[in-house]
């Protein structure tokens, strides 16, 4: 579109893309703020459901859909409190620090094939790592509130987030070693045609990786479980206890941004993303699927934002589902969690799914006729043989290797 | 620490290593799991808490002072405000404390309602603990869960008698009225309905894995020190102490559970009896830790919904009254007396000595909570903060009742 303005219309080229930048960030905006507001709502209608309640009723209409912006209302015209002791400016500028990192990795996430805000081919690094940023935000704040409280919080939320990140990397790398690539909208691509394409039922290894990834992106957000950082039975409210108003609301936009972020991340990466269980594309524009253009484009791509939010919607649907369940574990049963079980399963799935490649054994996608998978073989994809005895190092495994070693660097900046 | 200083003051170069300070935290008494106004002073070495000391008095009403200037039967208000959650058993000890001293049998009729009434407050009193612990592990549902079932007894008990939460309904010579009509029959088709419910708490808390891992194992009291601390009720039973007031204590309080068949629910060689019905104890479980506590509350539940059905059918077999009031100004005797009973949180017992006028020369109370709390610093010492709400609501702790 940018093209378009500077060819057709002759406009100043950095101001079209200036604008278009600020068009994409509005967008993004929109989407990670109508995004809580919905998810707020949601969060007090499962649970109310699930507690035998109501939830919401009154504010717009039946099922209570105003809720969430009568509730920004009154934070808004609360008072902005800092406590006396409070390190001012640090103070201030955490729930925004936390509230950028979240939307900051929403610009590298695609919700269908070219809608990104940005489209860059290391998407999957820049999301953990600028999701990986959220951490600051909460440890500025539990240390500026000068609450004993909140310190407490937020040095829980730094030792359980940062030792959950080694999972969590190490569950992201696999389905980038399959694809061999960490451009996202590639990686949502190679899983196109039927559900058994997605890296979910790419062999039994990947399978069980979804469940430590989700469970180590449920600690990485601070949800329960393992809401340790704000358990509000132990720390009050934890790193947020001093906040008030429309500060503390920003620390809330983030988490359930930071919410559909990871679930958003582990459809992408593990549930074929924008792409439905049946290949429909396929079905409607036959062998054309991959290279439409125009209206058809458009409404391919409408189908799979649809169903890649639907994705999303559902894994943060079950983080509701089991923070409204489980009783909360303690700092050393997360930590234990983290290294004793989760880090090692994850590193045996990585080894796993490394000797199901070099051993060509079946993926989910050859249970299925080829002439049914659709788009599955796309220019470009290290799927197109399978891995044979003697061929030169494989691709696919030498950019995982690589991915990992680019994480483990990341960890160490980050610790 | 010693050697690192002694090394330095001899090379006489200053070391700054990481210098880690104890902290003093305030828990309470705006915290959301100290049950009320409890206030702790933690020394906390980061997430280690080493020492643990609880300040009371914040909900102090000067109850007793007050009992020593009204009439007994006036006194009846301020008992239900003691252990606000089980306002019954309070009507109900204060009530069999002054009939012991004017020594008045209450009919058969009343004695039946009143044990009808006490279990009946039993299940809602646990209900609360049980949510409320749910609640301190971080475990909101189950809370919910509780409230649901005992919101249908205090809708029962309002029929009763008018009020929800602060009863005066049992008082000294029986109760203020009579069951109304149609009563018993809610009652049994409550209980019908309840009984399934409870499998519902067990498969979300007693059962469940985090739960038992933040619970077993944790808050270890050994019987010996459930004794010499003065613990009493679920408390002193999840230690395996074999004692309870209504089988146990004095005959005044015992002939009303007299006939009535029920076992202590208290652990014989690593079985609860119901043991076939429920969960059994998980291997992580040491006897008289923070797990064998709860389950102890929710096994008398069970105990309670049997009780009840029992002396329902007594109940409606007695031809007697249901106990009319003594006067409201009537003289008592010269003397004293004091008696225990077995509350939901343990023995409460009340004390009068009278002059011989209508009111009281001294009434006092001594609470249940106010021991079993007083275990706190030792069971809490070298815990982790996130044990502390999970050894409190062990306990099961009313603040009404401690401060009075």
């Amino acid at each position: 579109m940018s093209q378009y303005l500077i060819s057709h219309w002759g406009w100043y080229p950095p101001l079209v893309y200036m604008l278009m930048a600020m068009l994409a960030a509005s967008l993004v905006l929109l989407v990670i703020a109508g995004g809580s507001v919905l998810f707020i709502w949601m969060e007090r209608k499962v649970a109310g459901r699930i507690q035998d309640r109501l939830g919401p009723t009154r504010v717009g209409g039946k099922f209570g859909w105003l809720q969430t912006i009568a509730d920004g209302i009154k934070l808004l015209s609360k008072e902005d409190l800092r406590p006396e002791g409070a390190d001012a400016m640090l103070f201030r500028i955490a729930p925004y620090v936390a509230f950028c990192a979240s939307y900051g990795s929403f610009i590298a996430l695609p919700f269908a094939t070219g809608w990104v805000g940005l489209d860059i081919n290391v998407a999957v690094f820049f999301v953990v790592a600028v999701l990986g940023l959220e951490v600051f935000g909460v440890i500025l704040a539990g240390y500026a509130s000068a609450s004993k409280w909140s310190l407490f919080g937020a040095m829980r939320e730094a030792a359980q987030v940062i030792s959950y990140e080694v999972p969590l990397g190490l569950c992201i790398v696999i389905p980038v070693m399959i694809a061999g690539t960490m451009d996202l909208t590639k990686i949502g691509n190679l899983q196109s045609g039927w559900f058994t394409n997605w890296y979910l039922f790419h062999d039994p290894f990947t399978f069980i990786t979804f469940f430590v990834y989700y469970t180590c992106a449920l600690a990485s957000v601070n949800r329960a479980p393992f809401d340790l950082a704000e358990a509000e039975s132990e720390l009050v409210a934890g790193f947020h206890t001093e906040y008030s108003g429309l500060r503390w609301s920003f620390f809330f936009m983030a988490e359930y941004g930071s919410m559909f972020l990871v679930s958003a991340l582990g459809s992408v990466l593990f549930l074929g993303g924008w792409n439905g269980p049946v290949p429909v594309a396929a079905w409607i524009f036959g062998e054309h699927a991959s290279q439409l253009s125009g209206v058809a484009f458009v409404l391919a791509n409408v189908l799979g934002l649809m169903t890649f939010i639907l994705k999303a919607v559902l894994g943060v649907t079950v983080m509701m589902w089991i923070r409204w369940t489980l009783p909360r574990l303690r700092i050393d049963q997360v930590i234990t969690t983290c290294w004793k079980y989760c880090t090692p399963i994850a590193a045996v799935m990585f080894v796993g799914v490394i000797s199901w490649q070099l051993m060509g054994l079946p993926s989910g996608g050859d249970v299925l006729p080829h002439h049914e998978q659709g788009l599955r073989r796309l220019p470009g994809s290290l799927r197109e043989r399978p891995f044979e005895a003697g061929d030169a190092v494989p691709a696919a495994n030498s950019v995982g290797f690589e991915s990992e070693h680019a994480d483990r660097e990341r960890g160490q900046a980050d610790g | 620490m010693s050697t690192t200083k002694e090394r330095s003051a001899e090379n006489k170069v200053v070391e700054f290593d990481v210098r880690t300070d104890e902290m003093l935290v305030n828990m309470g008494p705006q915290h959301p799991s100290t049950h009320g106004v409890l206030r702790l002073v933690l020394r906390t070495d980061g997430e280690v808490v080493s020492e643990v000391t609880p300040h009371l008095g914040y909900l102090h009403r000067c109850a007793e002072k007050i009992g020593e200037n009204l009439t007994p039967r006036q006194w009846i208000p301020y008992t239900d405000r003691m252990d606000y959650l089980a306002g019954m058993s309070m009507n109900l000890g204060w009530s069999l404390c002054v009939e012991k001293l004017m020594n008045l049998h209450v009919p058969e009729k009343a004695r039946h309602l009143r044990v009808i009434i006490a279990e009946m407050q039993r299940i809602a009193s646990h209900l609360v603990g049980m949510g409320a612990y749910g609640l301190d592990l971080g475990s909101f549902s189950p809370f919910l869960y509780a409230f649901r079932e005992r919101e249908k007894i205090l809708d029962l008990f309002e029929e009763a008698c008018g009020a929800r939460l602060t009863y005066s309904y049992l008082t000294v010579g029986g109760a203020t009225a009579d069951l109304p009509p149609g009563w018993l029959q809610k009652c049994e088709a409550f209980l019908d309905q309840f009984l399934p419910v409870i499998d519902e708490y067990h498969a979300l808390l007693t059962t469940n894995s985090i739960f038992i891992k933040r619970c077993a194992g944790i808050g270890v009291m050994s019987a010996e020190m459930a004794t010499n601390y003065g613990c009493s009720g679920p408390v002193l039973r999840g230690s395996g102490v074999d004692l309870d007031l209504r089988r146990d204590g004095e005959e005044w309080y015992t002939n009303m559970y007299d006939g009535y068949a029920f076992e202590v629910i208290v652990e014989k060689d690593g079985h609860y009896p119901n043991d076939h019905v429920y969960p059994g104890v998980p291997p992580e479980a040491v006897l008289g830790d923070c797990w064998h506590r709860f389950y102890v509350r929710m096994l008398e539940v069970r105990q309670a919904i049997d009780l009840v059905r029992q002396a329902i059918d007594r109940y409606s077999s007695a031809t007697d009254s249901y106990g009319e009031p003594v006067k409201l100004n009537e003289k008592l005797p010269k003397g004293e007396a004091y008696l225990e009973t077995e509350a939901p949180r343990g023995q409460m017992g009340f004390y009068v000595v009278s002059d011989g006028s209508a009111i009281p020369y001294r009434a006092r109370a001594r609470s249940s909570c106010f021991c079993n709390l007083s275990v706190t610093s030792e069971l809490c010492r070298n815990t982790l903060i996130a044990d502390i709400p999970a050894i409190i609501g062990s306990l099961d702790i009313v603040m009404g009742e401690i401060d009075r």
